[in-house]
């Protein structure tokens, strides 16, 4: 390879300035407190980039009351198409200050520059701007006009900002205020985006920003003034959430975990079904609730498809995420770089063989390399469990019958894809697969106006779309 | 439908060409290509950031794999012998910059061009077979080649008969191919699809096995007088081929894109999907070319801005 070696590209990391200490975002000012400080590190070096604030119980109560203010005088009462006006300052200041975002996404998460770049930030834009135009509309919604109150979000780390833009975006142009908690491992960008709010002059208490550990998130989930919560992350603490608001009024939307199928069938495009396995499991290096963790390859093509999969997916660059030429970052925590490594020798045991792209891993920081299973069986882990990281399970089917059986036999059903080049093959499929979002001859395409969710223990409610007002307004709980 | 798959290693080709309706079967039979996702993979690899050193080797290698064109009504023998002559030192004042691969004339002008470049070690192609629109009898194509081999062609850059190829009509497009390519005896073959014509993925992808089975040394994309010509993603779908036709006969063919890559940042695109799609094997200039023009003055001009920190603008570089 030493025709052509790609020079190092790094991003200039002094695109953003990072604070020595941040602190908790409610009612409109940063402040301190009350539960122990903890630090944030870069997952691709180890190195602390800040030390943020815990909120505790008594923050909790501070940033819910806040936020009830802001929604009886301010938010609430105010029109639609007021609303709208700050949403897409918002969305527009997003866009301006992309660079800075997309910088401290990929120091904080882990992620590739170039997906912090063409992906997260873009989307995240797109989503406020999409929610923006909903916000004067909402009679045409379906749904009625009339928020729910406070809603309490808390989210995960493998989409910081994207999954605030989610919550946020829809939440604020119902009506909504928000008491909103980022995950401890990635905190940086919603401190952020709450600087951005103060730039667009958002009315005080309309966003607040907790950050903390589960703790902090049990306290927002139960407390009493909250009437919505919203959560995307593992299954088991979705169920626990579940359990917390039952018997009480909150309106609750989940958005779990996901085991998803992607389904190769013999007529497929070849190269682009490659491509589409790629970006299913690799994007992200894997964290992604909807990522193709499970590919299903009809046996007549399976040896093909692996050979060219493989030879894909020693060309992939694993390294620097500031890079500009690097496609598989840093996993996000040692805790879960644990879970990725138990998983897959939990793998080997069970019999499956083992094929990892050959890269060399930095020697600091937490890093997996893409690796794929083959002789995967349904009753294997690594076929039921999600890993949540760059590892493959490859199964293979004879009949579109049994790929169909085979993708839905998991307690999950949030995504799956399907490629073939017959046109009536991908609508029989689709309308067969229980899962709540199905990409055909592609995957892991995110656009605002699509409502994501999923079935079974993948959780409830949509987000995106005309649909996803309804987890935000009365007329939409029915 | 039937399986669609890529031959592999062992398969037997003359099976394929016996008939129209076996081949007809065989290109058919290639796996399809998705327009989405195809373009969307090129456009990804066209971020790669190409920067220092690895910028510097990628202006060079890209200079070497220039043949540097002109095919207009208005051509004369003193245009090529510039054509030639900047070929062979494409910047005078820099004696460490390569010559580029070839020069490529209509074959009326291959006289000229030889005279000039001698044994200076760019070749002559030639484009022949009725170029651009390759609508002429089969003898008269003929004659046009071996008119411009006669005349010292290195190169021939013959153009298939795309009212055939649309029609269906696959052996006959077979056949010329074979016979062309007799007719070029020592002369490297290479074939011209005319992608903007063929318009879809498929139709590249078949065409792309069609010409390999015939024997061409390399596949080009257009004659650069239909629009669009090269393009990225058609220019991968070739890439793509030319890779699955190594794996399955061990044999190597080039690609040439060619109309359309006027800048340095363009060219650069090329050779990192040459690089990531058909590997690096690929990357020299006997498996890789550019057909362009103005082309070469960007990457000139990119190149002494490498060495030298400042950008010299286009009154530095030869106009021809």
């Amino acid at each position: 390879m030493s025709i052509f070696e790609y020079a190092p590209a790094p991003e200039s990391r002094a695109a953003v300035d990072i604070k020595e200490s941040y602190g908790l975002f409610v009612n409109g000012e940063f402040t301190s407190g009350a539960g122990a400080a903890f630090k944030t590190v870069n997952p691709a070096t180890e190195e602390v980039l800040a030390e943020v604030a815990e909120a505790d119980a008594s923050d909790v109560d501070r940033a819910v009351k806040a936020a009830r203010k802001a929604y009886d005088k301010v938010w609430g009462p105010m029109p639609g198409r007021e609303r709208a006006k700050y949403l897409y300052r918002i969305a527009r200041i997003i866009q301006e200050r992309s660079r800075e975002l997309a910088v401290l996404e990929t120091l904080d998460n882990g992620k590739p520059i170039k997906e912090a770049r063409d992906v997260d930030v873009p989307t995240v834009a797109a989503h406020f701007f999409y929610y923006a135009g909903w916000a004067d509309k909402l009679k045409h919604s379906g749904y009625g006009t009339t928020p729910l109150g406070v809603a309490g979000q808390v989210i995960p780390w493998n989409f910081p900002l994207l999954m605030l833009a989610w919550k946020v975006a829809p939440a604020l142009a119902c009506g909504n205020t928000v008491v909103l908690k980022p995950a401890e491992t990635t905190p940086l960008t919603a401190l952020l985006f709450a600087e951005i709010c103060q730039q667009a002059d958002l009315p005080p208490g309309v966003v607040n920003i907790l950050t903390g550990a589960g703790e902090t998130g049990r306290a927002i989930v139960e407390h009493p003034g909250v009437d919505k919560v919203a959560f995307t992350g593992s299954t088991d603490v979705g169920k626990a959430i579940a359990r917390a608001v039952a018997g009480t009024d909150k309106k609750v939307t989940l958005e779990l975990g996901g085991k998803a199928a992607n389904i190769v069938f013999d007529d497929a495009p070849m190269d682009q079904a490659v491509e589409g396995i790629v970006n299913g499991i690799f994007f992200n290096q894997g964290h992604v609730c909807c990522a193709g963790s499970r590919l299903l390859v009809q046996e007549s093509v399976a040896d093909e498809v692996l050979e060219r999969l493989k030879r894909r997916m020693a060309t992939l660059r694993l390294g620097d995420p500031l890079d500009k030429n690097t496609d598989v970052g840093a996993i996000n925590s040692a805790a879960q770089l644990a879970r990725i490594r138990e998983l897959s020798e939990a793998g080997e045991a069970e019999g499956a063989e083992r094929w990892s792209a050959p890269c060399e891993l930095p020697t600091s920081g937490y890093w997996f390399a893409p690796t794929l299973f083959t002789g995967v069986s349904q009753a294997h882990r690594i076929a039921r469990e999600e890993i949540f990281g760059p590892v493959l399970s490859v199964l293979t089917f004879r009949t579109p019958s049994e790929a169909v059986e085979k993708a839905n036999n998991t307690p999950y059903g949030l995504s799956a894809g399907i490629w073939t080049e017959k046109g009536s093959r991908i609508l029989d499929v689709a309308g067969k697969l229980r899962a709540g979002v199905v990409w055909a001859n592609t995957f892991n395409k995110f656009d605002p106006t699509s409502p994501f969710g999923g079935y079974k223990e993948s959780g409830y409610g949509r987000e995106g779309g005309r649909h996803g007002l309804a987890a935000y307004l009365k007329g939409g709980q029915a | 439908m039937p399986t669609t798959s890529t031959p592999g290693v062992g398969w037997d080709l003359s099976d394929v060409t016996r008939s129209d309706a076996a081949l007809r079967r065989f290109l058919h039979g290639l796996p399809g290509v998705d327009q989405v996702g195809a373009e969307a993979r090129a456009a990804a690899l066209g971020t790669r950031s190409i920067k220092t050193t690895a910028k510097e080797q990628a202006l060079d290698l890209a200079i070497r794999m220039v043949d540097l064109t002109t095919l207009e009504g208005q051509d004369t023998p003193g245009k090529v012998r510039a054509l030639a002559s900047k070929a062979t030192r494409p910047d005078p004042t820099d004696p460490t910059c390569p010559a580029t691969a070839a020069v490529c004339v209509y074959p009326d002008l291959v006289g000229v061009a030889k005279d000039t470049l001698g044994d200076s070690g760019v070749n002559i192609a030639a484009v022949a077979t009725a170029f651009p629109s390759g609508r002429a009898a089969r003898d008269i194509k003929l004659a046009d080649t071996r008119d411009a081999v006669e005349a010292g062609a290195d190169e021939i850059d013959m153009v298939i008969d795309r009212g055939a190829f649309l029609s269906g009509r696959y052996l006959e497009v077979f056949e010329e191919i074979v016979a062309v390519k007799e007719a070029c005896g020592d002369a490297h073959l290479k074939v011209i699809f005319e992608t903007g014509e063929l318009q879809t993925y498929d139709n590249v992808r078949r065409a792309s096995w069609l010409a390999m089975m015939a024997g061409g040394h390399f596949i080009k994309t257009s004659t650069g007088k239909v629009q669009p010509a090269a393009t990225l993603p058609v220019t991968m779908i070739m890439l793509e081929a030319v890779r699955d036709f190594r794996l399955a006969t061990g044999q190597m063919v080039g690609v040439k894109p060619a109309g359309g890559i006027r800048t340095a940042k363009d060219a650069i695109k090329y050779l990192v999907m040459v690089n990531e799609v058909a590997g690096p094997d690929w990357l020299d200039p006997d498996w890789f070319r550019f057909g362009a023009s103005t082309l070469l003055n960007d990457l000139l001009m990119q190149r002494t801005k490498m060495r030298t920190g400042r950008y010299s603008g286009p009154d530095y570089v030869t106009l021809d």
